[in-house]
Order: structure tokens, then sequence, then C-alpha cells
């Protein structure tokens, strides 16, 4: 009997003391965590050492560096030479038109001036408009021939599924996101005007100059105030019939193309139809995930220039609405679906974001939540 | 980091193997040190308490905080040492010791009532207020005979957790 007894009263001590599920958990994560591996560059597999395929790989390596990679630069430099050469004629002479368009309107706004001329003023507004939705049409061109030649430029081998993107108002697209370049190949198709992270050096350059012209919008992500900012223009832009088709990508963050991290509900909340594309690369040649800790932009596209191809595959897949009764949420989540499925991602609930900062306390307070209920409940039992 | 396997010679494999006294096999090894120099990004040799706190199913552990100080600048020997108490052949005796060193935070080889009081706040955090955590706390130590003032001892832990099997495991994936 009074064995039991001690048996009993020990075994409410264990519980109480009883840490090890808490423990087994922090330690699982320390082993294996799917966060970390979803920004886990992969190695290629190496096939090279052996006696007989040793010296085929060196001559691939000869030729992928000192024949390959001069071709792809040179290819780069006259897009750029013909790309800058359009460019920058257009871009004056649209300024020079801007400062025009101001002075007109102040003119038509003065009540002093004559009634004929402002007539004429009105007739010039007006070509003005047919010019800058013509201006729109020649940005959208010169921006789909850069990235063209910078898909050339890694001999991209791109496979588009489905129908090509339409330009009408109140759609967003959305994708899943590996490397930068993911835009690239998107954009020599259709010129999308895309949601993205300023970036410091060169890429910032051409984003404040050249993808300011195709309407991109960018944001820093540690800043709060950024957020507001760009969900207004956001729904400004999808709102304008002339403006480009706008392009979402939104994790938020790059993965390494094996799994997709929780979307971002912005794009989903602009009450627009979303059409998802999901794009899976095959890393034959090159694995295509950008690890923005481990490499810069540039050492990223070096790295793809010396490959021998980036290979992979574009689905525009059926364009969604938001169902009576979802969430925003709810709606990410369908989509991601239907891209995790498409490109065969894994999919993981965590915040892309959470590899810039500490998750938030409220995961903790959860599972601490549920041990003091446990306790309590324990304690009136008695 | 495809070549860090390569780094482990066969000596290191079997002193590592030796320091954690075989809990595991010499292909867990290379896979735990695949993942220490992934978490060491730095390459440092040890991980950070910044490091850890980047994984964030573990930074999310209500424990992480005490953890921490166990587990912080270890070196991978020491690494895999902490880790062998969740191996599958790990003894009872190992599984206890660790969760007693958990609890002896001061390490002076003794767990008072304060120190379990401590970590039931690690664990319940504001839902519960520290009247009931020390009253239910004061009950357990009163049915199993012991007073506020009594300190717990490893053999007491050992005794405590004889009753029934320890749940510890975690699997190291090898591939």
């Amino acid at each position: 009997m009074e064995i039991i007894c001690i048996q009993f009263r020990d075994q409410k001590m264990r519980d109480l003391l009883d840490i090890s599920p808490t423990l087994t958990e922090a330690a699982g994560a320390i082993v294996d965590d799917t966060f970390t591996r979803c920004f886990k560059s992969n190695p290629p597999e190496p096939w090279n050492w052996n006696v007989y395929l040793f010296p085929l790989w060196c001559c691939g390596v000869v030729v992928r560096y000192l024949v390959l990679f001069p071709i792809r630069v040179l290819v780069l430099t006259i897009g750029w030479i013909i790309f800058l050469s359009a460019f920058i004629p257009v871009h004056l002479l649209l300024k020079g038109h801007d400062k025009l368009r101001i002075k007109l309107e102040v003119l038509i706004i003065e009540p002093t001036t004559l009634n004929s001329m402002l007539l004429a003023y009105v007739n010039d507004l007006n070509v003005l408009k047919v010019n800058l939705s013509e201006y729109l049409r020649v940005y959208r061109c010169l921006v789909e021939l850069i990235c063209s030649f910078f898909v050339a430029s890694w001999t991209g081998v791109v496979k588009y599924h489905g129908p090509r993107p339409s330009n009408r108002p109140k759609q967003v697209f959305v994708a899943n996101h590996t490397s930068m370049i993911d835009f690239i190949v998107l954009e020599q198709m259709t010129a999308f005007a895309v949601i993205m992270q300023k970036h410091p050096g060169w890429v910032g350059l051409l984003q404040s100059t050249i993808l300011e012209s195709v309407g991109c919008i960018w944001f820093n992500r540690s800043e709060a105030k950024d957020r507001e900012i760009v969900a207004k223009k956001l729904r400004d832009h999808v709102q304008g019939a002339d403006n480009n088709p706008l392009l979402i990508f939104p994790e938020g963050t790059c993965v390494n193309n094996h799994y997709t991290v929780m979307f971002k509900k912005g794009a989903f909340e602009l009450g627009c139809t979303v059409c998802p594309v999901a794009i899976k690369y095959n890393k034959i040649f090159v694995d295509a995930f950008w690890n923005s800790r481990k490499q810069s932009f540039t050492m990223h596209l070096l790295q793809l220039m010396t490959s021998w191809a980036v290979v992979c595959d574009v689905w525009y897949l059926e364009p969604q609405t938001l169902k009576p009764g979802e969430t925003a949420i709810e709606f990410a989540e369908r989509v991601r679906d239907i891209i995790s499925v498409r490109a065969g991602l894994k999919k993981v609930p965590w915040d892309g974001y959470l590899k810039y900062s500490r998750p938030s306390p409220k995961h903790r307070e959860r599972k601490q939540q549920s041990f003091a209920e446990y306790v309590l409940q324990r304690l009136e039992e008695k | 980091m495809g070549s860090a396997s390569s780094m482990l010679t066969q000596y290191d494999l079997e002193e590592v193997q030796q320091h954690c006294h075989h809990l595991f096999s010499q292909q867990e090894i290379v896979s735990l040190y695949q993942r220490f120099c992934q978490l060491d990004r730095n390459a440092k040799g040890f991980i950070s308490a910044d490091e850890f706190l980047s994984v964030p199913e573990f930074a999310m552990n209500p424990l992480s905080q005490r953890l921490l100080k166990m587990v912080d600048g270890l070196n991978f020997k020491d690494f895999v040492a902490f880790l062998s108490a969740f191996s599958p052949k790990a003894t009872m005796q190992q599984k206890v010791e660790l969760i007693f060193k958990v609890y002896d935070s001061d390490c002076n080889g003794k767990v008072s009532f304060n120190d379990i009081l401590e970590v039931l706040r690690d664990l319940s955090g504001s839902f519960m207020s520290d009247e009931q955590r020390e009253k239910v706390l004061s009950q357990v130590f009163n049915d199993a005979g012991y007073t506020k003032e009594s300190y717990l001892m490893l053999d007491d832990f050992i005794k405590v957790f004889r009753s029934s099997e320890l749940k510890m495991e975690v699997e190291v994936p090898v591939d």
C-alpha cells in the first residue's frame, strides 16, 4: 500500500519535473529544422572524380571560362549599348515633355489666358497624352530587350507554359522567388511592374533609373513606414488602365526552389484577380538560388554566366479570385498551394522575414499557455 | 560547404565518438558536423547564441534562454556530447542527468525549490501567476515528502523518473 502511495506521489513530481518534450523539441530544432533548409544552397552533385570523366570536366571548365564567358560578356555589353543608346534619348525627351506639360497645365489654370489659346493648349495636351503612352510602350520594349540579353548571357533555356499574361487592369501576378533572375526571366516576356526590395550598388542604380520607367515600386523591408506607402502605391497602380501588369513575389525573400515559405497577404488584399506564376529551376548545370547572405548579386550573376546554361520552366497558371467568405490569408495559402503543386515545392509554415528578425513572442506564448492550462488543470483534479 | 564531411578524418570521428560514449554512429556524426558548420555561419569553430536563435523553431522554445547558457560557444565535440543525451541509445541515467543540469542552473549539484520555480516560470510565462506556481510546486513537494528548504540531488531525480520510460529521442537525419 505504502509503495503504491509513494509511486503515486512520485508520479506527480515527475509530471511536473518532466521537461523532456520541450527539451526534445529544442534539440530537434538544433539538429535539423525546416526553416534553415529553405535557404540552404544546393551544392552540385560531384560527378567528375573519375579518371575518365575528370579530363572531360577540365575541358568543360576551359570552355566555360575561356570561351563561353567572354562571349557572354560581349553579348551583354552589346545589349547594354543598344539599350542605353535608345533609352537615354527617350528618357531625356520624356523629361523635357514633362516640364512642358507642367508649364501648359499652369497656363490653362490661369484665367487671364485667351480662350483660343487655351483651346490650342488643350489640343497640345491631348497630343502629349498620346505621346506618353507611346513612350511607355517604348520603355516596355526596351526593358524586355535588355532582359532578353541578360537571359542570353547565361544561355537561359526557359520554357514558358500556358497563355502569356495580358495587360488588363485589376490583376496582379504572384510568383515564387528563387533569385533576382526570376524577375529577369519573367520580364523578358512581359514588362511587369515589380515590387522589390531596394538594393544597394549597381542594382539600386538600375532600380531608380530604368526600372522606375516601367512602374516598379521598391521598399525597405526593415522600414515599417515603407509598408503603408507601398500598400497605397499598390492600390493606385492596379487601378490604372495604362500601367504595366503588376508582379509580386509574396514570399518576400529568395528561397532555394525546394520549398515555399509563407506568402505575405499584401498582394491578396487588393481586390484583384491573382494570376499565379510557378517557376522551377533545373539545377542540372547550376543552382539558381541566390543566397544573398553568402554572395553578392554580381557574384551570383558571374556564377550563372560561367555555367553551361540556366534551365527553367515557367508556368502561367489559371487566374484566381477571392472566394466569398475567404480571408486574404486563406486566399494566399490557396494560391501558394497551386504554385507549390505545379513547381513541385514543399510548403513550410515559416515567414521568410525570420531570416532578418526573431520570431514574435506569440509562438512561445502559445506553448506557455498550453503548459499553464495543463498544470492548472492537474491542480484542480486533486 | 559541400566538402564539409571530408574535413573530418577517421581519427576525428573516433575521437568525437569516444567523447559522446559511442551514442552516435560515425555517419550521424558526419551529419551533425555538416549541421554544425551550417549553423556556425562565420566558421568560428563554435555556434554563438545569436546563431542558435536564428533557428526559429529553437528561438520560440520556452526553454531556449536556459538551454543557450548550456550550449553557447560549445565546440563540435561538446556540441555532440550535449546532443548525445537525445540519442536513442542513451541510457535513462544520461537523459535524467541532462534534465537535472537544465534545472541546476548554478551548477552546484543540487536543485532547490527556487530552481524548479524558475523553470516553471520559463514554461508558463505570463499564463500563471507567481502565487499559482508556488502553490503548485509546494503542493507537489509536500506530497513527495520534501519541504521548501530541501534540495533535490541527482539521485532524487533518478528516483522520480524511474517509474516509466523517458521519451527523449531525436533522430539525426543521415543522407
